[in-house]
């Protein structure tokens, strides 16, 4: 290592450390806000027995490893990221026989105290792999070989977190196709999958044989509209037909499946609620543990939003103000420290509060994409491409959840949520992407 | 290579752009376009906690409270937290199945939802509250017990007076433009409901935040929007309870009812409907149950027969037709008419009591000898007076003198639902004789049969404009409110003094003497009290009733009206005894003793055993006995099969039967609504 200090860093983004630091007090505020119950205030914070405490906790742990990440050369991350790659891919796998279970989850260690979920971790280990893979010479990204090599390097930690039951943490992954797509992924694919996506939605909005009539008459239409082409190029029609037959083969046959043999009835009722309609499981298949644990979880999930938004909705245009808000103060809101904070900002500051958030989010995400932009290596590209994915990942699924537009899943909010292992996850993940920009000159491969 | 791709960052830029717009869009939404989630906060998280004031007490003339305020206790429910609870040792506690007892929680969580606590069972009988209060802790949380102040009745008396509480229905929500809540009391008939404005005080609100599992955590706003409780006033009344308790217990057994006031002021000092029923029965949880066994008795021990129930005056009429005659200057005291046994002066002879001559030499004679003749041809001078141009008007006159009188009309007491009675229009006759009549037509008017009927509350009512000679004040029964203010005109109305003849003191002691004879020498001689001058008055009402489709005469009703001291009236009576004969026979001593037992404050145990005498006997029609004897063994059989089938729950300690709090039990009596009753 060379002979770094803090002084000697040149081109630190300032700008995101501010933000950053605001969004981790807002955070802790809001922390302070659902769980202050009237104790004494000095020994509140010192004993780290309150949740405000023991999350500045994990604010200070995690600007000791911000320090250590900056003080440390760009070219570390570059020469272990596959070596990290490895350790992380070893700590989700040993997950299994050392996890303990903790509401539902599969996915956390917890050894003399301290609890570590790997698959949090794993999100800095994945985008150090694939900026490494991307930034490799010569890489050809239009070669089905590469883009099978990137997928790998994402979907097998994707697949492992599935297995622990931490779906949310699981979709996570596949932000990193967005890094992929900028460092030239064809956008074909991209689309197939977007319109694949549009399908599996439509397959639960509409009936199946009107979907499927809809999407035959789709195909004759646009068959008729080309029919002079027809005549000259007979690929046309082959393409079209086999488009057609891989639509309906979806719609009738994969996402029945993929809904009735692979997801869990709870996910699967979870999904449907939220597109606003009431999923009718078979139960007669099911042991009546599982229908009383779907039961439950349904409930739950509905509780949940339901009380979300309540709280937000009743924030207004100004907000309740700061430890105001009953519906955040007194529980109402399940989860209202993790995967909820957001409720605490929408009942105590409305809307106005709501947007400043946002703007924050926005901006940071903005200046990642700026900062991103003005690398001269690919790997510091692909890396802060890759932060700026995930955050954004996380922001839009957690905000969207506690407003009632997708689906319950649980995700942190970056920088806000309750967490330790989460918030040093996102600082070390920010860090060395500032860390990187810093030595934006240089070329690392 | 990565240069190639540079473009695409706008497109991701975009990506992050519409997104975020989406969230943005949803907020405003939710935050700014939308007020429910507001009121759902509220909802959760805001209980708003009624704090009721205590009723106000009513007094008696003597300052004594003949109804005050007890604790109850409800058992409330919260259903969320019934998990573990031994729930069969309550079901044995309160005497209930646990399919009963399943039932009342999906009840409860019906009504209130699962969060909030409801009513498991109200106003809970002293045993079982004893019971409970021992064990409640080990049905806590789930079960509390709550307090409520609800009214009792030491007198056990007055209960058509007081009228009783009751919880707001959905009617009365809207009528009072939601100033009551569901779950709140009001009062619902008698001085309870007219006075309910003063009685009730003023509700305090107290709003509390509460958090996810329904706990109180503090005040809303610091008390903000809070408002204090203010206790409800008293009322002080003219009754006299122990001349009240009297006159109910002279009414046992029988259909009837007795009013009497104090001519002076208005004031009633008893008002009393037979059969009546002790007002503690329509206080605690038997409230409902009561109260639908009383509405289907066919002796109707709910409806007060004082003041809604209607019966042709009789005799007891003729004092106001002298009246009237005296106004209009038709007759002078001195008028005399020679009655033979019967009056032919129209087609039809009217029969009259007495033959002898001289009997009917001047008003003062026709009226101590109740002379039919007499009054019949009073009743034709009046109407056909000259001085009014033809039958038509004279009546008219003669009608406007029986409403101002207070008959016909009603006169404002304040208890609700009062009823008119019946001066019959010119327009009945008209419709009824095709416009050919004449005062012969309706001569029996004047000897109060006929188009005619009163209620006893107005009968009582004539008497005071005889002992006030001249004049009264509305019958009213509360005297004052306490810590009254400038803003209680409720009051107002029973200040008006209603002058309704121009005839000099000097006559109207010639009919008030004529009246004492009555009572010295006459036919009622029965009323007489010792030392003190009664002047009064007997009436035989004959009257009809339908019994199984056939329209029939039944027996007399026994009437009574009068006051005493003749000299310086102290109290005014009337006593009406259905289908009991003779004015004299029952309803004459019964206000002997009413009226006595008022002037003197107590009774000699002679007139006590009279008391008992007339306590004892039973006046009914046989057809209303068979009905409410049907209904009553009807109902204990219902009781004996209740207690039979607690007793097989409570089979671990068979030795101490389940004791019922008191009820309602038809005690063999019967009402038979005056005229034209139908009987099924």
């Amino acid at each position: 290592m060379k002979n770094n200090s803090f002084d000697e860093i040149k081109g630190i983004d300032w700008t995101v450390v501010v933000v950053y630091a605001i969004l981790v007090i807002m955070g802790i505020a809001s922390i302070f806000a659902t769980t202050f119950r009237d104790e004494d205030l000095v020994s509140g914070f010192l004993s780290f027995k309150t949740d405000y405490s023991r999350q500045l906790l994990y604010f200070l742990i995690s600007m000791v490893l911000a320090g250590l990440v900056l003080l440390a050369d760009s070219k570390f991350f570059t020469a272990t990221a596959n070596l990290f790659y490895f350790i992380g891919m070893v700590l989700l796998l040993l997950v299994f026989p050392f996890h303990t279970d903790v509401k539902g989850t599969q996915s956390i260690i917890r050894f003399s105290g301290f609890q570590l979920q790997p698959a949090e971790l794993c999100k800095v280990f994945v985008n150090l792999a694939l900026a490494k893979y991307l930034s490799t010479q010569d890489l050809n990204f239009s070669k089905l070989k590469s883009q099978i090599i990137a997928s790998l390097i994402v979907l097998i930690p994707s697949a492992i977190t599935i297995m622990q039951s931490e779906t949310g943490l699981a979709l996570v992954y596949f932000s990193f196709f967005l890094v992929m797509y900028r460092e030239g992924l064809p956008s074909a694919i991209l689309i197939i999958g977007f319109s694949a996506a549009l399908l599996v939605i439509l397959t639960l909005l509409i009936d199946q044989n009107i979907l499927a009539a809809l999407l035959t008459i789709t195909a004759l239409l646009f068959l008729y509209v080309v029919r002079r082409q027809l005549k000259r190029n007979k690929s046309i029609l082959i393409t079209t037909i086999i488009i057609w037959t891989a639509c309906v083969g979806i719609q009738r046959f994969a996402v029945p499946y993929f809904f009735s043999d692979v997801l869990k009835p709870y996910q699967v009722q979870r999904i449907y609620s939220t597109v606003g309609k009431d999923f009718e499981v078979n139960t007669e298949t099911m042991s009546e543990e599982d229908i009383k644990k779907m039961e439950d979880k349904k409930k739950a999930g509905n509780y949940n939003v339901k009380q979300s938004k309540i709280a937000i909705g009743s924030g207004g245009m100004w907000g309740k103000g700061l430890m105001k808000g009953t519906q955040t103060r007194y529980d109402f809101v399940p989860e209202q420290r993790t995967d909820f904070i957001f409720c605490t900002i929408g009942e105590g500051f409305g809307f106005l509060g709501s947007l400043f958030l946002l703007g924050l989010y926005l901006f940071l995400l903005m200046r990642l994409i700026t900062m991103a932009e003005r690398q001269r290596s690919s790997f510091s590209r692909s890396y802060i491409y890759g932060v700026a994915s995930v955050f954004f990942f996380h922001i839009f699924i957690n905000i969207g959840m506690t407003i009632g537009i997708i689906p319950v899943i649980g995700i942190p909010l970056p920088f806000m949520s309750y967490g330790g292992t989460a918030l040093i996850t996102f600082t070390v993940l920010l860090f060395i992407a500032i860390r990187l920009d810093a030595d934006r000159q240089m070329i690392l491969r | 290579m990565p240069v190639f791709n540079q473009s695409r960052k706008n497109v991701i830029r975009l990506l992050f752009l519409v997104a975020f717009i989406i969230l943005i869009i949803r907020l405003l939404f939710l935050q700014l376009a939308s007020t429910q989630y507001d009121l759902l906060a509220m909802d959760n998280a805001v209980s708003k906690k009624i704090v009721y004031p205590d009723r106000g007490i009513i007094f008696d003339r003597k300052n004594r409270s003949v109804l005050e305020n007890t604790l109850t206790y409800d058992l409330m429910v919260m259903p969320t937290q019934l998990k573990g609870l031994d729930t069969l040792s309550m079901c044995k506690i309160l005497g209930i199945s646990s399919d009963q007892f399943k039932e009342r929680v999906i009840g409860a969580i019906m009504k209130n939802g699962r969060y909030r606590p409801s009513v498991f069972e109200g106003s809970l009988s002293v045993e079982t509250f004893v019971q409970l209060q021992e064990n409640i802790y080990r049905f806590e949380p789930g079960f509390f017990l709550q307090e409520r102040p609800i009214r009792s009745y030491p007198y056990k008396a007055a209960a058509h007076i007081l009228g009783y509480v009751g919880e707001v229905d959905s009617n009365i929500l809207k009528r009072t433009n939601y100033y009551y809540q569901m779950g709140d009391y009001m009062g619902l008939s008698g001085l309870e409901r007219y006075y309910e404005n003063i009685l009730m005080g003023k509700r305090g609100v107290r709003y509390q935040i509460k958090d996810n599992k329904n706990r109180i955590v503090g005040r809303y706003e610091n008390g903000k929007y809070d408002s204090i409780a203010a206790a409800g006033r008293n009322l002080r009344t003219y009754v006299d309870i122990e001349v009240q308790a009297l006159a109910e217990r002279l009414l046992k057994n029988k259909l009837g009812a007795i009013v009497a006031i104090e001519p002076q002021t208005g004031g009633v000092i008893a008002m009393a409907s037979g059969p009546t029923y002790d007002p503690n029965l329509l206080t605690g949880n038997l409230r409902k149950t009561n109260f639908s066994w009383m509405l289907r008795d066919t002796a109707r021990p709910l409806f007060n027969r004082a003041i809604k129930g209607q019966y042709p005056p009789g005799s007891t009429i003729k004092p106001m037709g002298a009246l009237i005659a005296l106004d209009e200057g038709v007759i002078t005291p001195q008028y005399g008419f020679s009655c033979g046994g019967s009056y032919l002066g129209c087609r039809r002879p009217i029969k009259c009591t007495h033959t002898n001559a001289g009997h009917a030499s001047n008003l003062r004679v026709a009226l101590a000898n109740s002379c039919n003749s007499y009054f019949s041809h009073i009743y034709r001078l009046a109407v056909d007076n000259p001085k009014l141009n033809g039958t038509t008007n004279g009546y008219l006159k003669w009608k406007q003198y029986m409403n101002s009188f207070g008959l016909g009309v009603k006169l404002g007491i304040d208890i609700p639902s009062e009823d008119r009675g019946l001066i019959a229009d010119t327009g009945f006759y008209n419709r009824l004789y095709r416009g050919n009549w004449n005062s012969c037509t309706n001569v029996f008017l004047g000897i109060g049969q006929g188009e005619m009927q009163a209620t006893p509350l107005q009968m009582a009512n004539l008497m005071c404009i005889i002992a006030n000679k001249g004049f009264y004040y509305t019958p009213h029964f509360v005297k004052s409110i306490d810590d009254a203010t400038a803003e209680d005109t409720i009051l107002n109305p029973f200040k008006q003094k209603h002058e309704v003849t121009t005839i000099s003191g000097d006559i109207y002691e010639l009919v008030q003497l004529g009246m004492q004879d009555v009572v010295e020498s006459g036919t009622g001689r029965v009323a007489r009290i010792q030392g003190v001058a009664v002047a009064g008055k007997t009436g035989t009402a004959e009257n009809y009733g339908i019994i199984n489709g056939k329209r029939e005469k039944l027996k007399d009703h026994s009437w009574f009206v009068c006051f005493a001291p003749r000299e310086n009236p102290k109290i005014a009576v009337a006593v009406i005894v259905e289908n009991a004969g003779f004015g004299a026979t029952w309803a004459g001593p019964m206000a002997g003793l009413v009226m006595e037992k008022f002037l003197n404050d107590t009774l000699s145990d002679a007139r006590w055993k009279e008391v008992e005498r007339i306590e004892n006997t039973e006046i009914i029609l046989p057809i209303v006995r068979t009905k409410r004897n049907r209904l009553d063994s009807l109902r204990k059989e219902r009781i004996k099969k209740m207690q039979n089938r607690v007793m097989a729950s409570n089979h671990s300690k068979p030795s101490s039967p389940k004791k019922f709090p008191v009820q309602y039990m038809v005690h063999a009596v019967a009402n038979l609504r005056h005229d034209e009753e139908q009987f099924i």
